[in-house]
């Protein structure tokens, strides 16, 4: 791309420069750190120049918007074309809250729906069972039944919105709840669009809700993806999450590189299980993080596309530029929130969010300023939603498409981001693959080590936390925080016993001995057996139960 | 169940020296955000803590029963799924019921501040807020926590 000649110029006036201009000047006055780095502690220049993008070539590492490898973006108008999603996750107490919640983001301008399940449902246990003691409704909604997912989407039309849920280790069965409130509403399942978080391995690695062990899990997983590409096309079968695993403490190229690993695993199970690559690569979707260092956070998702790119068209030798193209989900990252002067969030999440919009994200979820300490409320959340309407609808950025293509630092960063999680993913690779490498605990602990390290920054002074670490004051200004009520429990105990007791017992008893049976031939597709019991109103707990019979569960290796 | 007893416990002790506190980490209820607990007990070691993980997906029964047989001096208690209002009250009914009462339990989490004081009056130690440093923990279980015998 550039003039080699000119490129050795720039490259010994650089020097020159750094001897003579730079030294007299660091003599007078010595920089504010001895080390400058990211958020993740990767050393960062003091100059980008463009010398050392010697090798750089346009057309192959950055190319046009469109067309591989991405880096540039999936689509070739990009925001000219459509904003971004604009899909705020939420979910708390009953279903009868939630939907409430859902109409009301719809009303404020939101485009699209994410529901966040409360713990008990995250790890397949009914509002009634004693694992759920204290938890019903707290970190998210409870879901039991097709009861109560028809309460969720009550007055929601299924063909108009999609919906996006964060649910893995039992994504099979709420998606089947879904697809049947669907039916209800009288939608044909090819019209009904949305995304199961449904990504078992990241829940391995980080977010820890699962419920059976990474064989039969991935089993699970590609019958989804089977079915959904015969039955459900417009469906997102798996949001390949890296989200989870910042919040654990990773780094950014930990999360880059981990979270493609993560796809590669499912790439692969979904062609050794005989379906064709690009019957269901194109309906793959990922889910990244926003953090703090904007930078760095910009490099990542370019560099996560052009990876892709190359994955999927060199490794897998898929042929639809479908199953080329990583379309994304960005979330701001929680774990950068502080609950000391908790308006300041407001800024960070602004901060973040923008790094998704430059970084060319499908879909954005913006953190409210309260989510350190609960939900959010329904003011905090409106001041996050309009965060995302002002870039969007404001700054001009949205305007051109990767503005900051081009940029030495950005470009430098960026294959940086690339090759280090290029190493990370031949490592991987010769373990045996992500599943063989989490069972001898290695991303595990990567991000352990990380999470640690950061920790031991940040007490340290070395990385600045304004309120936390600097900038403390004496009065804290407190805000309203949600709270549940205590009642959401008792009323969800009563009304899933109530559906217990009113369904035709001797259909769901049989439903549920067909999962059983069909769990134990390895050729039997599980959705549509699932899709049959969520009709007759199998309980979560009851379809978890019968998988954990003859599949097993998995528990915590308990390693720090 | 891991455990992990400190880099100088592979030897045997010799007889004299009393032995180290001896701290449970634990994550009751379901929620899986374990970085905290993780980054604590990492530290407690590093500060010549025995440390005992519960590892994840807890119930008061199984922390309170490990407790017991690892004859751990406290407990340390990760929560923030907003479980901790029936979560640390059951845990110190069950000390109580094992005649336990004075293994010192403490925790942290995302816990808003009102319910802080209900709790320490139910029998909680102490209650870490988001923003505590790893040192300030560590301090405050050489301070506040003995070997019991």
């Amino acid at each position: 791309m550039y003039d080699r000649k000119k490129l050795a110029g720039i490259a010994t006036r650089r020097k020159k420069w750094h001897e003579e201009e730079l030294t007299r000047s660091l003599r007078k006055s010595p920089q504010r750190l001895e080390r400058f780095s990211t958020v993740s502690d990767e050393e960062i220049d003091l100059l980008c120049t463009p010398d050392p993008l010697s090798n750089f070539d346009y057309e192959e590492d950055l190319g046009y918007p469109g067309q591989y490898p991405y880096t540039r973006g999936v689509q070739p108008t990009m925001y000219r074309g459509r904003l971004w999603t604009m899909r705020q996750f939420a979910g708390f107490g009953s279903a009868e809250d939630t939907n409430a919640r859902f109409k009301f983001l719809l009303s404020q301008g939101q485009t699209g729906l994410s529901t966040a399940f409360h713990f008990p449902t995250l790890m397949g246990y009914d509002s009634d069972s004693p694992r759920a003691r204290g938890e019903v409704g707290m970190c998210g909604v409870a879901v039991d039944s097709l009861k109560d997912m028809e309460i969720l989407f009550d007055g929601i039309p299924l063909d108009k919105v999609t919906t996006s849920m964060t649910i893995n280790g039992p994504a099979a069965m709420i998606f089947a709840m879904y697809l049947a409130v669907a039916e209800k509403q009288g939608v044909p399942f090819h019209k009904v669009g949305g995304t199961i978080q449904n990504d078992i391995l990241k829940e391995y690695i980080a977010q820890h809700s699962w419920i059976f062990p990474p064989e039969p899990s991935m089993r699970i997983i590609t019958d989804i993806l089977a079915y959904c590409a015969d039955n459900v096309p417009r469906w997102n079968t798996i949001s390949i999450s890296g989200y989870h695993i910042r919040e654990a403490g990773s780094t950014a190229v930990q999360e880059l590189a981990f979270t493609i690993a993560d796809g590669i695993a499912y790439v692969q199970a979904g062609i050794d299980a005989g379906i064709p690559v690009d019957k269901f690569a194109p309906r793959l979707s990922y889910f990244f993080n926003a953090h703090m260092d904007f930078f760095e956070e910009i490099a990542k998702y370019r560099a996560a596309r052009r990876m892709w790119a190359r994955i999927m068209r060199e490794r897998f030798h898929a042929k639809d530029e479908n199953s080329w193209k990583l379309r994304f989900h960005t979330q701001t990252a929680g774990c950068t929130l502080t609950a000391q002067q908790p308006m300041n969030n407001v800024v960070r999440v602004a901060l973040q969010a923008l790094s998704g919009v430059l970084g060319g994200t499908q879909s954005l979820h913006t953190n409210s300023m309260d989510e350190t300490m609960a939900l959010p409320t329904e003011q905090a959340v409106t001041v996050a939603l309009r965060t995302q309407q002002i870039i969007a609808e404001e700054s001009g950025v949205a305007n051109t498409i990767d503005p900051l293509g081009g940029s030495f630092f950005v470009e430098q960063l960026t294959n940086g981001m690339e090759e280090k999680a290029m190493e990370y993913i031949r490592k991987i690779d010769g373990m045996g693959g992500m599943v063989a490498a989490i069972k001898q605990g290695y991303p595990q602990r990567e991000v352990a080590d990380a999470a640690f390290h950061f920790q031991r920054l940040v007490d340290a002074g070395k990385k600045r936390i304004v309120g936390l670490n600097a900038y403390r004051s004496q009065e804290e200004v407190p805000i309203p925080l949600l709270k549940i009520d205590d009642r959401v429990e008792k009323q969800q105990i009563a009304r899933t016993k109530e559906v217990r007791r009113m369904r035709d017992a001797k259909k769901a008893r049989a439903c549920l001995s067909a999962l059983k049976e069909g769990s134990l031939a390895p050729n039997v597709n599980l959705m549509p057996l699932l899709v049959d019991a969520a009709r007759e109103y199998v309980t979560l707990g009851e379809m978890c139960d019968t998988l954990r019979e003859t599949m097993g569960v998995y528990t915590d290796p308990a390693m720090f | 169940m891991a455990t992990a007893k400190g880099k100088s416990s592979a030897a045997a002790p010799p007889k004299k020296t009393p032995r180290k506190v001896r701290i449970l980490v634990g994550k009751p209820g379901l929620d899986g955000h374990d970085r905290g607990a993780k980054i604590i007990a990492r530290a407690l070691r590093d500060a010549g803590v025995e440390v005992i993980y519960t590892g994840l997906h807890q119930t008061p029964e199984m922390i309170v029963s490990a407790a017991a047989q690892e004859d751990v001096d406290g407990i340390g208690l990760s929560i923030l799924s907003g479980a901790h209002n029936y979560l640390f009250p059951r845990i110190i009914q069950l000390l109580r019921e094992k005649k336990m009462g004075d293994v010192v339990l403490f925790g942290g989490g995302i816990i808003p501040d009102d319910d802080i004081p209900k709790l320490v009056k139910k029998g909680v130690d102490r209650v870490f807020t988001p923003g505590t440093t790893i040192q300030e923990i560590v301090d405050y279980v050489n301070e506040r926590i003995r070997p019991r015998k």
